[in-house]
């Protein structure tokens, strides 16, 4: 049986990264053939770094990234503290509003902004769909996430602890600076990460709502699938997938032995 | 409003404008016509799509069926392991997530393509070549690649909550594997299914992407037909707003369904 379960759990992985090597093997290829190896080359390595159009895109997904995840996290915190605040019915009815982008499919979200901004533009000739609706309709579904997981982290704490700084003479807002956030900034940077990924990750929102202005590098990436694809694009997948694996090893390795110190401690 | 909830008053604005409003014009486009005048004329064109529609519902189902028969057994493995094996598989799981998925979709076309991968490698021993891009099977694969870790991830989180002595208790009231696993596991995962399974229907049945990638375009989903009435060459925001509509309400509905399941089953059961 347990060697039954090892196996099958292995089968299953093999199966999730079988198609991520394949892609990094042959990113290291001589030819241009994604399926007969010719020999090593980093050749597709170079051209990628002298590919403009891609590392522009790199950097207009990065650039929206960074302004989405700060913008929604504040307005989603600031969210998350109103919401405690409010009087129950209008929270649940906000909280179910909060689910609508969590839950519509992906191309539902994009298709209704993508009207929104081109009636705004064709009436106004403000907003026009580029740069900027880019960054509004990340922040749109990357609020949901800040909240939730910020609010969490609210409800986790001990609201007399916020009272007793004000009984104290400690003003409201201070009190909130010194005694709320730091409590909640788990949540907070938990929300912040979570948004900056899912921003850098989307293609089917920013496809409907970015119009011909901007482009990230999912929708590069996309546009290019549809003719024949440069093994450049091998080359970045691979160096983009060993960042990533790094960092995670990284906060993986730290958080193991953080929590093995934690359960020591509690065992003594 | 408490003046205290002020604070939350820029969300307020920001779900009226960028989500409650674009729904609204969605409905709006949905029953208007090009001059703007009242019409059900786009509902009524659901009879013309109902191919495409009925497709990616039942792909869409098949795709998560299989997301739940794979990774069931996963989750339920993932939850009994050593508190170390647990973080790591979670790891595991976690990265390729990480790979922007039309990457990873991509992928899959080097593979199965007639002259990829695998076709290349049948070749050598003397088989094939098979046709397996552009086909339906291609497009569930990918849906079933894509979203595999939504299943898992829910599932294990609810199953890993589940308390050692449980299962004791079952075992001391003579309960063997089988029936711990029916009478006990089961029930008490159910939530993480729930959720599991509309976490993998909801982008399965509206992708356009895998569709176009895995498919090659012949095999059309109900995604592909709302794309191409926005971005295509001849755009008909009416009808696809109606289409769009409809799809929104029968996700609506198949999760109402699921949910009105969950609650039934929970309260007949154990809570924790």
């Amino acid at each position: 049986m347990k060697i039954l379960s090892k196996v099958y759990t292995t089968l299953v992985f093999l199966f999730l990264y079988a198609p991520i090597v394949v892609l990094i093997v042959f990113s290291f290829n001589q030819s241009k053939s994604r399926s007969v190896w010719k020999g090593f080359s980093l050749r597709w390595y170079e051209n990628l770094f002298n590919d403009h159009i891609i590392l522009e895109a790199l950097w207009t997904s990065i650039e929206v990234a960074v302004l989405a995840a700060i913008i929604a996290t504040i307005i989603g915190t600031a969210a998350a503290v109103g919401l405690k605040r409010m009087n129950k019915g209008l929270r649940s009815v906000m909280l179910t509003l909060n689910n609508i982008p969590m839950v519509n499919p992906d191309i539902v979200t994009g298709i209704s902004m993508m009207l929104l901004f081109v009636a705004i533009f064709t009436a106004t000739g403000l907003l026009r769909p580029g740069f900027v609706t880019l960054v509004i309709a990340h922040v749109t579904f990357c609020i949901p996430y800040v909240i939730l997981s910020v609010l969490p982290k609210l409800n986790q704490m001990n609201p007399s602890i916020y009272e007793a700084a004000q009984d104290l003479g400690c003003p409201p807002m201070k009190a909130f600076m010194k005694v709320v956030m730091p409590e909640i900034m788990p949540g907070i940077i938990t929300g912040l990460m979570m948004a900056f990924t899912l921003s850098l990750d989307d293609f089917v929102i920013s496809y409907f709502t970015s119009g011909s202005t901007a482009q990230t590098l999912p929708m590069v990436i996309y546009s290019m699938t549809k003719r024949r694809l440069s093994p450049k694009v091998n080359a970045l997948s691979a160096i983009m997938f060993v960042i990533v694996m790094v960092m995670l090893l990284i906060i993986n390795f730290r958080q193991l032995r953080e929590a093995a110190r934690k359960r020591a401690k509690s065992e003594v | 409003m408490k003046k205290d909830s002020l604070i939350a008053s820029p969300f307020m604005l920001w779900v009226l404008i960028f989500t409650i409003i674009p729904l609204g014009m969605v409905c709006w486009y949905a029953f208007t016509d090009a001059s703007g005048a009242f019409t059900l004329a786009n509902i009524e064109t659901i009879g013309t799509y109902w191919v495409y529609l009925k497709d990616s519902l039942v792909m869409g189902a098949v795709a998560t069926l299989l997301c739940l028969v794979l990774g069931y057994p996963v989750a339920y493995i993932m939850s009994r392991a050593s508190w170390g094996a647990q973080q790591t598989m979670m790891m595991l799981l976690m990265l390729p997530q990480w790979m922007n998925f039309l990457l990873r979709t991509y992928s899959w076309m080097t593979i199965l393509e007639n002259n990829g991968l695998i076709n290349t490698l049948l070749g050598k021993i003397g088989i094939g070549p098979f046709q397996m891009i552009n086909t339906k099977g291609a497009i569930i694969l990918g849906m079933v690649y894509n979203f595999l870790p939504y299943m898992i991830l829910p599932i294990y989180s609810v199953m890993e909550k589940i308390h050692e002595s449980l299962f004791e208790a079952a075992r001391d009231l003579g309960a063997n594997r089988y029936n711990t696993l029916l009478r006990v596991v089961m029930p008490l995962s159910l939530p993480g299914v729930i959720t599991g399974i509309t976490m993998v229907f909801v982008p399965s049945v509206s992708t356009f992407v895998i569709s176009q990638m895995l498919g090659g375009g012949r095999n059309m989903l109900i995604g592909d037909v709302i794309e191409r009435l926005f971005v295509g060459a001849a755009p008909n925001y009416n009808v696809g707003a109606a289409l769009s509509l409809v799809l929104m309400v029968l996700i609506l509905i198949s999760m109402a369904i699921m949910k009105k399941f969950d609650d039934g089953e929970e309260t007949g059961g154990l809570m924790m």
